[in-house]
């Protein structure tokens, strides 16, 4: 029955795939016409690749309201443009097409997006290996210029406040600026006047929509802050500590005076986490599903929100904790201690992945930037300083403040806010990857109390203070990233988005245990167990089985394979081996030399124990 | 700029002024008298910031930002108004009165009268009469050295005088930082305190009582001088005790026990068990107990006799060692008192029990020697406000006499004490070898003179503001001084290796206190606004940083050192002792077998945190992460570096445009949906076909089957 019509079938397909073969990379989408004219293929899933090509790349974040509009508008106009352009070159509707072929890239946006690591030299490799790597790098020029073309995409730019020549950007006051933006802006800059329940502790979800905040006294609250509809409101009547979003707004982590309590957006309490108990602050990692939690005990726990368990109870052996940011780059928590320490921390392991000295005195606030790179550190001793994380750890920069920062945080754009009792200053670097230069704040704000919670609201240029008096959110210009990732964290989901992309970020989720300081390191080989294996293996053989045979001359014809030349060829090769091996060991000598001559000019002679 | 700055704050003064007016006339009762003072002041205010208008000399605002003695009940001061404080304004009453005139009068007459010293000048003891005796003392007198008894030079008075600016900088600091930590301290003792558990409390006290007691048994052996301090406070617990009505049987729970004693035995047993408490806490020590009567006695006295003189008394008859320590720390008080009284019977006692423990006594005798120099040295400057204090604090002449007499009992004394002193000095110096820590007090001396007070614990702080109000030179401790000689022997052999340490500590050190410069910020924090002065931002700043100390970096540096250590491969030793040699108690195998058979594993590659003395980094490594990596070198590649470079490209849609994700993620075959992609099959691979083939095909569609089956079985079901 199935083998009946396989010859009347199989034979199309055969020259499809053999015309795939010819083109290989352009098979769908490009050959349209051709598919097209034969029937072959039905016009929709054509313009639905179209439609995904148009999205924009997924790290530089798009807006997809917008998006869906543009394609939505451009669906039916696309088609007869891709007409024109597969006439090639010859004329535009009768004109010569003044700018032949693709649009050329900038090269420094392309190399942005280059992702191999061409730092390190690589050893002598063989023509199928050097091809192998040529396509390699082929491929991430390819894909890197695609991505620096779809960087047109990003329609919005950041805005930023800037002063008339001499003006300081400092003096100007929040009312200033709501009067100089538009109504829907000036709607953004409000304060919530709760002077009831003490001071409050806020946070935005993910996608910058909703705000949730919890007062010491037990009042919580999470509402749309966009359009100030209130969500729920309770009253807890415990202590609460720090409040936080779970992956989404539906899911709220409290951290009340004796246990984690978890809440859903109607204020319905879940879960009672008896596990996590005395927690001070919450953190939590979008990506692994999980939220870290450092207690007054001194343990950093983290629970994996989905499927509600304890991945590692760690014992920071530090006493108290009440310092605590994550690193969004690599999911790392960072810790700070009262011995001016700030430590860095996986659930992978028991032990601290690093641990920095930042201050004198205890560390009061530590915050890190979205990209991870840099540090800020307030301690006892009044600083407040900027630590490089890539690999050193080194102060980049620092500065006195008259009563030290109690509350730091960082912006998407890396703005850096600090809260001093009631004060909050702002600043600002130049540019996105550069650190904020603590010379002149960009802004500052004084509250009606004192700051007790500092976040800077994600994809809007908003400032949230939480303090003794209530809510205040403070206008940032410049603060957040303009464009969104649509697919990511989308502000205008519907709830049917949302379930989708819960579903898939689940599915996407990364294990806790791969949580380390470079998270490129995963990309790379074992290289002990790789060792190690090979060692096993040659113990097992007996011989080495990749070591290189040794030299065997080939046997000539005309006398000349004689015991004497065989044996002279033989000697020859091996003197060449030799001599390459003295040559290697000549060019060490000399760097070996100049590191022991060194020490040597600096040998300490018998006077220098006189010399105060 | 300064004279708009004083003209500012002019204005702003002035509308204070005003404001306090309002507030001042707010209250029920503005008096003219009141009035009048107000505008007095007012008058003298205004004077005074004109007078700072020329910029100079800006008002100082007599503001308090230590805790100094300045504005204190128990002192008066002068300070602000400008003028000197003379004491006839003092014992002038509001109105004169007639009454007083009469003892007025006699005050003045007393003050006038030149008192008597009991030793004579000395200079007219020893004026040289001989020839020779002329020429010795030309020569002293050329090379300025002291004839009498002071013992120095004008150039090391001078510079006894002379406090440097970094020591009067580093005493400020310390002092600052004790305080920073007296404040710590309180907030965590109110913390505590906050507990409200009575349970909890009372299982501390009584663990704290035992432990305290126990401790005291300790000390009484170990370190006499704590244990008396020890003993004083149990002493005080004691008396506080006595004063409260605690375990009285007066409280409600004892009264409605006392009405059911009579019925209840448990009743009676409790309200019995609380007297018993009560006597054992009112009970008085063991130690104590010698001198109770004098006590006893001296407590009466107690309200017009200081309690340095209660000490002395009872020192008089306990020949007790660890008791006779006391006196040297107690001089301190006294000293506030009267300066020239105290150290007198402590050096003599001190003489007397010389044979009895060395070097507790030989120390004491250097110090108490210097502290008499001090005094001395001081009489002249300090008798003036000795004379006051002495007049301010005696009420009725009883309590006047009792103090004449002792002062004159110690001034014989101190002649004594004086040659005593000498004698035991050169007695010190021909049994120098035996003492090895005499040297080295010795060469501290002039050291420990010129160093401000150092090693200031919180309590003392308060001894110290007392202290301070007198503006004299500072007296070392005697007690500090000791531990420091005590210490230095320590820190000596120790120093050479600190200094090794220091080269990667000045690294940390700079690295952490970088210059930063500080915010002039536009919005200051309200608290700190009002401290406006930069001096005392500073001052805070100090406190902070003298708060935070070198120990972090210590810490650090030795956690950083154990995690080196910890991380370094161990060396593996497998000398067998006793093998081709004599083994045994005591003996060791030998250098060069023990070289020999020591397997020294190789050295790992540095550190990553070798140059960076502010980071440990775990070198640990991830086993979990580990799992994931690749493990195993595909086929064309032969070192782990080429093949890190092809798979650096992230292939997912989360990095990739869509097309591009598209493309890197084609499969190599393609296929059609909805074609049918038969199982391979013998054929295929070259093998001959057989009826099995089709078995498997009919196999490998059961449900198809199945489904046939049914239809086969419904339509045999309607046949």
């Amino acid at each position: 029955m199935e083998t009946a019509p396989k010859p009347g079938r199989d034979v199309p397909p055969k020259k499809n795939r053999l015309q795939a073969k010819k083109k290989k990379p352009r098979r769908y989408w490009e050959e349209e016409t051709t598919l097209t004219a034969a029937g072959a293929s039905p016009g929709p899933p054509g313009n639905k690749k179209r439609n995904r090509e148009l999205r924009p790349q997924r790290p530089k974040n798009a807006n997809i309201a917008k998006k869906s509009r543009i394609s939505r508008k451009r669906q039916l106009p696309k088609k007869p443009r891709e007409r024109r352009n597969l006439e090639p070159q010859r004329s535009v509707s009768g004109a010569q097409d003044p700018f032949p072929g693709p649009a050329p890239v900038p090269v420094e946006v392309a190399r942005k997006f280059r992702r191999i690591d061409k730092s390190k030299k690589l050893p002598h490799s063989k023509s199928k290996t050097r091809s192998r790597l040529e396509v390699a790098e082929a491929e991430e020029e390819e894909i890197s210029i695609k991505a620096a073309r779809s960087e047109l995409l990003l329609a919005e730019e950041p805005g930023f406040l800037e002063g008339e020549d001499g003006e300081d950007t400092a003096k100007i006051r929040q009312a200033d600026i709501v009067e100089a933006v538009d109504i829907a802006s000036a709607a953004k800059h409000f304060d919530l006047n709760l002077r009831q329940f003490g001071p409050y502790r806020l946070n935005y979800s993910p996608t910058g929509r909703h705000l949730a905040f919890g007062g010491r006294r037990g009042h919580v609250a999470t509402l749309d802050w966009v359009t100030k509809r209130l969500m729920c409101e309770i009253n807890v009547m415990e202590a609460v500590r720090d409040i936080r979003f779970l992956h989404s707004e539906a899911l709220l982590a409290v951290a009340q005076n004796r246990w984690l309590h978890i809440y859903d957006n109607q204020g319905i309490e879940l879960h009672c986490i008896r596990r996590c108990d005395r927690v001070t602050r919450l953190e939590f990692l979008p990506f692994h599903f999980l939220l870290a939690t450092a207690s007054e005990t001194g343990f950093l726990t983290y629970l994996d929100v989905s499927v509600g368990k304890i991945m590692a109870a760690l014992n920071a052996r530090a006493g108290r904790l009440d310092v605590m940011t994550k690193n969004p780059y690599n999911a790392v928590i960072h810790l700070g201690h009262s011995n001016g320490t700030v430590s860095l921390w996986s659930p992978a392991m028991k032990e601290p992945l690093a641990k920095i000295l930042c201050h004198r005195g205890g560390v009061r606030a530590v915050a890190v930037d979205s990209t991870g790179t840099y540090m800020a550190t307030s301690g006892l001793d009044h600083q407040l300083k900027i630590f490089d994380l890539r690999g050193t750890f080194q102060p980049l920069g620092a500065r006195t403040l008259p009563q030290g920062a109690g509350h730091l945080a960082f912006s998407q754009r890396g703005l850096l806010a600090a809260g001093m009792g009631d004060v909050v200053n702002i600043w600002a670097g130049q540019g996105k990857a550069s650190p904020p230069s603590l010379e002149q704040p960009y802004l500052t704000h004084r509250l009606s109390g004192h700051v007790h919670g500092l976040h800077f609201c994600p994809f809007e240029d908003v400032l949230g203070v939480g303090h003794n008096g209530g809510i205040t959110s403070m206008l940032v210009p410049g603060a957040a990233e303009p464009n969104f990732d649509g697919l990511e964290s989308n502000p205008y989901r519907s709830q049917k988005q949302r379930q989708e992309w819960e579903v898939k970020a689940l599915l996407e989720k990364v294990p806790a245990e791969l949580i380390c300081l470079d998270p490129r390191a995963l990309a790379e080989v074992d290289v002990i167990s790789l060792e190690q294996e090979k060692k096993e293996r040659i113990e097992r053989l007996g011989y080495d089985p990749e070591a290189k045979a040794p030299f065997q001359p080939k046997p000539k014809q005309k006398g000349r394979s004689s015991t004497a030349s065989l044996v002279k060829r033989k000697r020859k090769v091996m003197d060449e081996e030799h001599r390459d091996k003295v040559r290697q060991s000549l060019e060490q000598q000399p760097q070996k030399q100049e590191k022991k001559a060194k020490p040597l000019r600096a040998r300490p002679s018998a006077l220098d124990r006189f010399v105060r | 700029m300064n004279v708009v700055q004083a003209a500012e704050s002019l204005l702003a003064l002035s509308q204070q002024e005003e404001l306090e007016d309002l507030s001042k006339d707010d209250p029920l009762s503005p008096s003219e008298d009141e009035g009048d003072i107000d505008g007095e002041r007012k008058h003298k205010k205004l004077l005074e910031a004109i007078s700072s208008l020329d910029g100079k000399n800006r008002r100082k605002l007599a503001e308090r930002s230590e805790a100094s003695l300045k504005v204190s009940e128990f002192n008066v001061t002068s300070e602000g108004s400008g003028e000197k404080l003379v004491l006839s304004d003092l014992l002038g009453p509001v109105k004169t009165s007639s009454s007083l005139a009469a003892v007025k009068k006699q005050l003045n007459r007393v003050k006038s009268k030149k008192t008597v010293e009991l030793p004579l000048n000395k200079e007219e003891v020893e004026r040289a009469r001989t020839p020779l005796e002329q020429e010795v003392f030309n020569l002293l007198h050329k090379n300025k050295q002291p004839v009498t008894d002071p013992l120095l030079t004008p150039v090391e008075k001078a510079s006894l005088k002379a406090m440097s600016l970094e020591e009067a900088k580093m005493h400020r600091a310390e002092l600052q930082r004790a305080r920073a930590l007296q404040s710590y301290y309180e907030a965590r003792a109110r913390r505590e305190k906050k507990i409200k558990s009575k349970k909890y409390h009372k299982v501390l006290k009584k663990g704290r009582v035992r432990k305290a007691l126990k401790e005291f048994e300790k000390l009484r052996k170990v370190n006499p001088t704590v244990a008396l301090e020890e003993l004083e406070k149990i002493e005080k617990a004691r008396m506080m005790e006595r004063m409260s009505l605690k375990h009285q049987n007066s409280g409600k729970w004892a009264k409605s026990k006392a009405i059911m004693a009579k019925y209840d035995l448990e009743a009676r047993q409790a309200m019995q068990e609380q007297l018993a408490r009560n006597k054992e806490l009112t009970q008085k020590l063991q130690a104590a107990s010698d001198s109770e009567e004098e006590e006893e006695g001296a407590e009466e006295e107690g309200e017009l006799v200081p309690d340095a003189v209660n000490e002395i008394q009872m020192d008089a008859n306990g020949p007790n060692p660890w008791m006779l320590r006391n006196h040297s720390r107690g001089t301190k008080e006294i000293k506030v008192q009267d300066p020239e009284q105290l150290p007198e019977p402590v050096a003599h006692e001190a003489s007397e029990n010389e044979e009895e423990d060395r070097p507790g006594a030989e120390e004491e005798i250097l110090l108490n020697e210097f502290e008499e120099r001090r005094s001395l040295r001081k009489k002249s400057g300090l008798s003036q406000e000795a004379k006051l204090v002495s007049r301010q604090e005696p009420k009725d002449s009883s309590s006047q006499e009792v103090l004449s007499e002792l002062r004159a009992l110690s001034q014989k004394l101190n002649q004594e004490n004086q040659q005593s002193g000498k004698q035991n000095v050169s007695s010190v110096r021909t049994v120098l070898a035996v003492q090895r820590e005499e040297p080295t007090e010795a060469e501290e001396e002039p050291l420990l003179l010129q160093r401000p007070e150092r090693a200031h614990t919180m309590e003392k702080l308060e001894e110290l503001g007392k202290e301070g109000c007198f503006q004299n030179k500072e007296v070392p401790r005697p007690v500090g001084e000791g531990q420091q000689s005590e210490r230095n022997p320590d820190n000596q052999p120790g120093a050479p290796k600190e200094k090794k340490r220091k080269e990667q500590m000045i690294d940390l050190q700079n690295l952490l206190t970088t210059k930063s410069s500080s915010v002039k910020s536009l919005a200051v924090p309200m608290t700190v606004e009002e401290l406006e002065d930069e001096e005392e931002r500073d001052q805070k700043q100090m406190i902070k940083e003298a708060f935070a100390g070198d120990d972090v970096i210590r810490d650090f540096l030795k956690e950083k050192r154990e995690a080196v250590e910890a991380s370094k491969p161990k060396d593996v030793d497998l000398t067998l002792p006793g093998w081709g040699e004599w083994g045994g108690m005591g003996l060791k195998p030998s250098a060069k077998k023990r070289r020999r058979f020591l397997i020294k594993t190789p050295e790992g590659p540095p550190r990553k945190d070798k140059n960076l003395p502010n980071v440990i980094i775990n070198e640990k490594r991830n086993v979990h992460a580990a799992a994931h990596q690749v493990r195993v070198l595909p086929y064309p590649f032969t070192h782990h570096r080429q093949f890190e470079r092809t798979i650096q490209t992230p292939i997912g849609s989360t990095w990739n445009t869509q097309r591009a994700f598209q493309k890197l993620t084609t499969p190599k075959v393609v296929t059609k949906p909805g074609h049918i992609i038969k199982p391979i099959k013998a054929e295929d691979v070259g093998y001959r076909s057989s009826s099995r083939s089709d078995l498997s095909v009919v196999q490998r569609n059961p449900k198809q089957l199945s489904i046939r089956h049914k239809k086969h079985l419904k339509k045999n079901s309607v046949d």
